[in-house]
């Protein structure tokens, strides 16, 4: 079926079977591999993008649902070329190892900074308790986005 | 996934239409929390998915003193809303425990009901509650309670052509309220979860009294008889271990791979007692 939505800010027209996940349709019709799949069942948190704004599981939302919606990846939260200044302190404080959660977690991380812009490091734990890192990284990441949330400059 | 058709009916004589035609074929979609995993991992082989999120079952509303939730508001309303933190603080506080926030950002209310996890925690707060469900076929409307809409495990009294619509909750306003329950990880559905209403007099004793638990049985149960221990009495410490006491004895546990029964037994007690608690203390901080 023909589904039309936003994805990254841009109208896109795809068609796709009813029985495909926007997981599926964003990696293998549309070439977008920010999203990755891990677990296909909603708990790791690999496939987050944001739908509406909210974190969702891309494995666990029917593409022809997503019709008239708006989806953003990560690639969504760069300008360009130029790295999010949360992606930038996240390789700044080495809260990356394999990669394979990153996506996902910048994205959960971004969408909960949206509503909560003065979390303690609390807050971002329970904010990212859904998103696993099987490197067990989590100590990096919870410094990265507290580094990110007190920089200098940010109003 | 195995293939199958899909519709998104426009409005709800469409939806019902839609399930009188094609029944037990069918699955109906909303959230896709618990629908999709199991479309996944092709457990539901449906012919047909009915995708409901067109429908206008997404509004929440205060009357008197009933929440009215539309089957299709979703659990990051429960968790952020004022108004139901403050006219049913039990709705918020189950569906913190839910999932994760991918599945709080879209699983829905009637989309969790219609599932019955037998460990699920909104399941366990609507019979707590005393909450009523609207239940639509082609033709009908039916209303039944909590207690009664859970029948077993996963299963509910919906027939294969009904629409759950709506439910009803009273409100709290004035009782106190608690929450608890031990999961093996955060997000997990509960090994055992217990949701309390206290209500006290003026005179300080309790005149209502509703305690019931999840991952007991195949649905959620109440405990009446602890309950009946409490009525009539002052909420002190020692009635309260009293009730939490009955509940450990009248409450079915099973073992299975994450608790032994012994454990789950344990667990009722020790849950029940601190639930019963926190909710007397508030019922006293609010009477």
């Amino acid at each position: 079926m023909i589904v039309n939505f936003i994805l990254n800010g841009r109208p896109r027209q795809i068609e796709a079977p009813a029985n495909e996940t926007l997981l599926q349709t964003l990696r293998d019709t549309l070439g977008n591999f920010d999203a990755k799949e891990g677990c296909n069942e909603g708990v790791c948190g690999a496939c987050t993008v944001l739908l509406d704004g909210r974190p969702v599981a891309s494995c666990l939302v029917l593409t022809p649902t997503v019709r008239a919606h708006t989806v953003v990846t990560l690639r969504g939260v760069q300008s360009g070329d130029d790295l999010h200044p949360l992606q930038q302190a996240f390789l700044d404080h080495g809260a990356v190892q394999c990669g394979f959660c990153t996506p996902g977690i910048l994205l959960t991380a971004l969408a909960f900074l949206e509503r909560h812009p003065r979390p303690d490091r609390e807050d971002v734990r329970v904010a990212l308790a859904g998103n696993l890192c099987r490197c067990t990284g989590y100590t990096k990441i919870l410094d990265a986005v507290q580094a990110y949330v007190s920089r200098p400059g940010r109003s | 996934m195995h293939p199958f058709d899909y519709a998104a009916p426009g409005g709800i004589d469409e939806a019902l239409a839609l399930l009188s035609r094609h029944g037990a074929d069918a699955k109906v979609l909303a959230g896709g929390q618990s629908l999709v995993p199991l479309l996944n991992y092709r457990l539901a082989k449906p012919r047909m998915v009915i995708d409901i999120n067109a429908l206008d079952l997404g509004a929440v509303g205060l009357e008197g003193d009933t929440v009215r939730l539309g089957a299709l508001v979703r659990h990051h309303i429960l968790e952020e809303s004022p108004e139901i933190a403050h006219a049913c603080p039990l709705l918020g506080a189950a569906a913190r425990l839910i999932g994760n926030v991918r599945v709080r950002s879209l699983g829905t209310v009637g989309g969790s009901l219609a599932h019955a996890d037998p460990a699920a925690e909104l399941p366990l707060v609507m019979v707590a509650l005393d909450a009523h469900l609207t239940i639509r076929r082609g033709g009908g409307t039916r209303r039944i309670g909590a207690s009664q809409f859970f029948t077993g495990y996963l299963s509910t009294s919906l027939e294969p052509n009904e629409l759950l619509t709506e439910i009803e909750v009273p409100h709290t306003v004035g009782k106190g309220t608690a929450l608890e329950e031990l999961a093996r990880r955060a997000g997990d559905f509960a090994v055992i979860a217990v949701a309390v209403v206290v209500g006290v007099d003026r005179r300080g004793r309790v005149d209502e009294a509703r305690l019931a638990y999840a991952g007991v049985g195949p649905q959620p149960l109440r405990a009446h008889r602890a309950e009946d221990v409490l009525v009539g009495h002052e909420p002190t410490a020692e009635w309260v271990a009293r009730a939490a006491g009955v509940a450990r004895g009248t409450m079915p546990t099973h073992s299975d791979a994450f608790a032994s029964s012994a454990y789950r037994s344990l667990l009722v007690e020790v849950l029940g007692r601190r639930a019963l608690g926190q909710a007397v203390g508030r019922a006293l901080a609010t009477s």
